[in-house]
């Protein structure tokens, strides 16, 4: 299981880095799940094979459903090319070199070796729900106040004195037809 | 189930991180940003499953629980934000977002 363990952590590694230099956004949140996929199969070596299968349905299946979703939503295509300038990689590369050698001489200085024992998920379960119950709930309540405020906050503002305004008639007239496009598809799902 | 060691562990945790980060520095644009930030969560939660497989106990993958939680939870506003952003804005440059001149 070993030799499995570098190999996915060299696929994590190597996709991440092709995450942050690519310049088509598609391209770049695909390398992101090989990621995602990779680190699964690191939690699976690591002897934590219920977190293995959560990164592949929460992370890389339904986070990168999100932010696909989002790429199709807004279009980005559309947009100028997301190239950076090779001079805006120079300064932030040499601070993290010097964080990266830090935290990797700290982390060098112990050496334990993990003992091959696999954490199932019926021992996460009785953790879940024995000490951290109450983090579960707390979690529960974030990720409520998130749907509520992600509601919020992404949908069209209400503006009712727009009408009034002389030229804005087509974008109002725009942005219902959208709204309502919105709700007849929530209705036929529902 | 492995002969891993911690540090090797901790040391792929630090990578990616680190690698998340720089994207975060460079990357303009606010759908990769957040990537980046999903990243460095994902890095951070590799952090603490590695540390809960060193002593054979169920809290790391439990605290990855809710770090997955919280990377879901943020995302979702954050996309929310960006597509408020486009809306406003016409583009996804985070440097477009001066209004308040920082």
């Amino acid at each position: 299981m070993t030799f499995l363990f570098y190999i996915a952590a060299a696929v994590a590694v190597v996709a991440t880095v092709l995450v942050i230099t690519r310049s088509n956004l598609v391209h770049a949140l695909l390398y992101l799940v090989v990621s995602l996929f990779a680190v699964a199969v690191v939690f699976y070596t690591l002897g934590a094979p219920f977190v293995a299968a959560l990164e592949v349905i929460v992370y890389a299946g339904a986070i990168m459903m999100l932010f696909v979703f989002a790429v199709m939503l807004l279009n980005v295509s559309a947009d100028s090319p997301l190239r950076v300038p090779r001079r805006a990689w120079i300064g932030p590369l040499l601070l993290i070199a010097v964080l990266f050698a830090e935290l990797v001489y700290g982390i060098g200085l112990s050496n334990h070796a993990l003992p091959a024992r696999e954490v199932g998920p019926k021992q996460v379960s009785e953790a879940l729900f024995g000490p951290y119950v109450l983090g579960v709930e707390l979690a529960s309540m974030l990720l409520l106040a998130a749907l509520i405020g992600a509601r919020h906050v992404a949908s069209q503002p209400e503006s009712p004195g727009r009408e009034d305004v002389p030229g804005s008639g087509e974008q109002t007239g725009g942005q219902a037809g959208v709204d309502a496009g919105g709700q007849a598809g929530v209705g036929g799902e529902a | 189930m492995a002969a891993v060691s911690l540090n090797h562990g901790l040391m792929l945790a630090v990578t990616l991180f680190v690698i998340g980060f720089v994207g975060l520095l460079t990357r303009r644009n606010l759908i990769v940003v957040l990537a980046c930030i999903e990243i460095m969560l994902n890095a951070a939660g590799l952090a603490f499953v590695v540390a809960g497989a060193r002593w054979g106990r169920a809290d790391g993958q439990v605290m990855f629980l809710f770090v997955l939680a919280m990377a879901a939870a943020e995302v979702a506003v954050g996309l929310a934000l960006a597509i408020r952003f486009r809306q406003s804005l016409g583009r996804l440059d985070v440097d477009d977002a001066d209004g308040m001149k920082g």
